[in-house]
């Protein structure tokens, strides 16, 4: 029971972080149908942003947490703005390929800016860990959870209670339709952009204190998610939630009970038995594209 | 008869002229010695490759300053491997075909090792490796050395000292990569010799976030020490995930991480844990009998003269290889094969990484005295009793 609670534990702290990756995927593959590729990426910037705000800046940790969404979000419209919307003839093929070329890019600039060395930040608060049935629990799992939850309930109220976040619905079911209706479609892809690239930093942001932050670190982290994205169903936002949890979950679970080492061949071999069962993921309904 | 003699004047200059180019070109290309070195001086085992880099260039420039080999000079082509096995592979054919080096010193990790291998062998030019990994020298092949400490000794130093403080029961966590598997099939080889039973066996990916899981599952099967086997990051999300699981079980890392890094990136979680290193990381340490000390002295002296930054220890391994590469230069006028034979007949050459001794069945030349036994403490090494 108590290496059960802890595999729990460390599989809902993973979860969350994939969840709140997959959510980023997730809506922006809502409003462009595109996927990301450099994802990732903004995960590791988010990461690393924290580290130059909190640790070497020494801002107050609510303010570099702002200061890092806001620019890492800056950064993802910048992309936006530059690589995509700039391309005469955007097939998916060729926006793909864009978004892998960003990601190597991005990991370029993060090398030179943060150098080799991965490096270490101590958890948002100084609490010790928490003894739950003999299983222990990190305060830092706590503030990810909460976080990623205050997230992706934000992002439902958004979508729900805005106007702003109806439109972008809208362009998610028919681009053109909302298009005729006055919607500023070209504005509401930018917004997805900064959003979902937000999304990446805080993933980036509260994942940094568990673990060790380098200019590599996001290409795994963003394939992980990927991963849950398409589990739970792309283009849903509970889906992408949903996914998260599991695939952390049954990592941990396949770590504990099978072997470290089929640790990732679990979270495959689910995925690929997901998507020939259910092509359109756990959550993903055939015509629903809408959050 | 003057006008053909002026010709005959005018053909024997021309002779001569060309002659003289000749010469003087084929004169020229002898004059230095190309050595090709290939490191991870980017990517995740950049604390490997970049001090290496450096290492190698220093001995080439004293090597130089003292007049060369045999009077020519030595020099090097550098490439960077970014820590991928296929860009390594690139880099050798380069510089075997287009560089035409003598001889060639790295990588600095096994995968990327164990990569180049083939070409190596294809091309018959002698390779010192600064990577680790047993398989690198067993079985023997021909033209490959290696100057870095082989897990068989840091296992057996770990063993060792296992031993004297009456640990039997270990749970081993190894990285999935091939210094991880190297490792571990040292550590279940060796551990009846030393009377101690490996009770469970784990492993982790080297991005991963977190490793409570695996360190639940060690706990389980209660073991009275913990060895870890990876290079960073992950030993050290492992430290810290041992603190906080508050395990309570010393923990053993390898000497894939005995670099201030690890101690900078695990903080407080680095404190207590023991490990294999090599001599560098604790030269001012050591008692002044031991025969590397003065060596180690002089390589950490001259090293802090030219970059102004802490040695590393890693670097070592570059420092070696091109010393020993040096010394089986002597003679040869640049002849692989002669190089290769002059290399497995060096013994009793006292290195950074310890003393070397070449022969026909050792390409690895070390014993496990190349490895002590730290301990750390307030964030810094100290010998471990």
């Amino acid at each position: 029971m108590q290496e059960f609670l802890q595999y729990f534990f460390s599989g809902i702290t993973n979860g969350a972080i994939y969840a709140v990756i997959a959510v980023g995927f997730s809506m922006l593959y809502n409003s462009t149908e595109l996927i990301n590729f450099a994802h990732g990426e903004f995960v590791m910037l988010g990461a690393l942003g924290l580290v130059t705000f909190w640790s070497v800046f020494k801002l107050p940790l609510p303010i570099a947490f702002i200061l890092t969404v806001i620019c890492v979000s800056g950064a993802g419209l910048l992309f936006e703005r530059f690589a995509i919307r700039t391309v005469s003839k955007p097939q998916p093929i060729v926006l793909v390929i864009i978004t892998v070329g960003a990601s190597i890019f991005l990991r370029g600039i993060a090398m030179s800016v943060w150098g080799k060395d991965a490096k270490g930040l101590p958890p948002f608060s100084d609490h010790s860990p928490l003894e739950i049935a003999k299983a222990t629990l990190l305060p830092q799992s706590l503030w990810i959870l909460g976080i990623s939850f205050l997230a992706v309930f934000g992002l439902y109220l958004f979508y729900q209670k805005t106007l702003t976040g109806k439109a972008m619905q809208a362009c998610a079911i028919n681009r053109r339709a909302a298009w005729l209706t006055g919607i500023p479609y070209q504005k509401m892809i930018s917004l997805a952009f900064l959003m979902s690239t937000g999304m990446g930093a805080v993933a980036g942001i509260i994942i940094a204190p568990i673990t060790l932050c380098s200019y590599d670190m996001g290409t795994m982290l963003g394939l992980k998610g990927f991963c849950a994205a398409m589990l739970g169903g792309l283009g849903s936002l509970w889906g992408a939630l949903l996914g998260g949890f599991l695939l952390g979950i049954l990592e941990a679970m396949g770590t504990g009970f099978f072997y470290s080492g089929l640790k990732d061949a679990i979270a495959f071999i689910l995925l690929l038995l997901i998507l020939y069962i259910r092509p359109g993921g756990i959550l993903g309904a055939k015509d629903a594209k809408r959050f | 008869m003057s006008a053909r003699k002026s010709n005959m004047v005018w053909g024997l200059a021309a002779l001569m002229m060309i002659s003289g180019l000749l010469f003087s070109s084929t004169g020229h290309a002898a004059e230095t010695y190309k050595i090709g070195g290939i490191f991870s001086v980017t990517g995740a085992s950049s604390f490997l490759g970049d001090p290496e880099k450096k290492s190698l260039e220093m001995v080439i420039e004293d090597i130089n300053a003292k007049g060369g080999i045999d009077g020519r000079k030595l020099e090097a082509v550098i490439y960077d491997t970014e820590d991928d096995p296929t860009k390594s592979v690139m880099h050798v054919n380069k510089l075997i075909s287009k560089d035409q080096v003598v001889a060639i010193i790295g990588p600095s990790t096994t995968p990327t090792t164990l990569a180049i291998i083939p070409s190596i062998e294809k091309e018959k030019v002698p390779l010192i490796s600064c990577a680790a990994g047993n398989a690198i020298t067993n079985p023997i092949k021909p033209y490959v050395f290696k100057t870095a400490q082989s897990d068989i000794l840091a296992a057996a130093c770990v063993y060792g000292f296992m031993k004297k403080q009456n640990i039997q029961k270990v749970g081993i966590l190894t990285v999935a990569n091939a210094f991880g598997e190297s490792g571990k099939e040292q550590l279940l080889k060796q551990a009846e010799k030393f009377g101690i039973q490996v009770v469970q066996s784990e492993s982790f990916g080297d991005k991963d976030t977190d490793m409570t899981a695996q360190l639940t599952k060690l706990r389980k099967a209660e073991p009275q020490a913990i060895i870890c086997w990876g290079t960073n990051p992950g030993p050290a999300v492992i430290a810290k995930n041992v603190k906080q699981l508050n395990l309570n079980i010393p923990l053993y890392q390898s000497h894939g991480v005995a670099s201030p890094k690890f101690i900078e990136l695990a903080g407080d979680a680095a404190e207590g844990i023991y490990l294999p290193t090599g001599k560098p990381l604790v030269a001012n340490l050591l008692p002044d009998s031991d025969p590397q000390k003065k060596v180690l002295m002089e390589y950490i002296k001259s090293y802090d003269a030219k970059y102004k930054i802490p040695v590393s220890g890693f670097g070592g391994y570059a420092y070696d290889a091109m010393q020993i590469l040096a010394k089986a230069l002597v003679g040869t006028n640049g002849d692989k094969q002669k190089i290769r034979d002059n290399l497995e007949k060096i013994t009793g050459h006292v290195g950074v990484s310890g003393t070397f001794n070449f022969s026909k069945d050792d390409h690895e030349g070390l014993s496990p005295d190349a490895f002590v036994m730290v301990q750390i403490k307030n964030k810094t090494w100290e010998l471990a009793k």
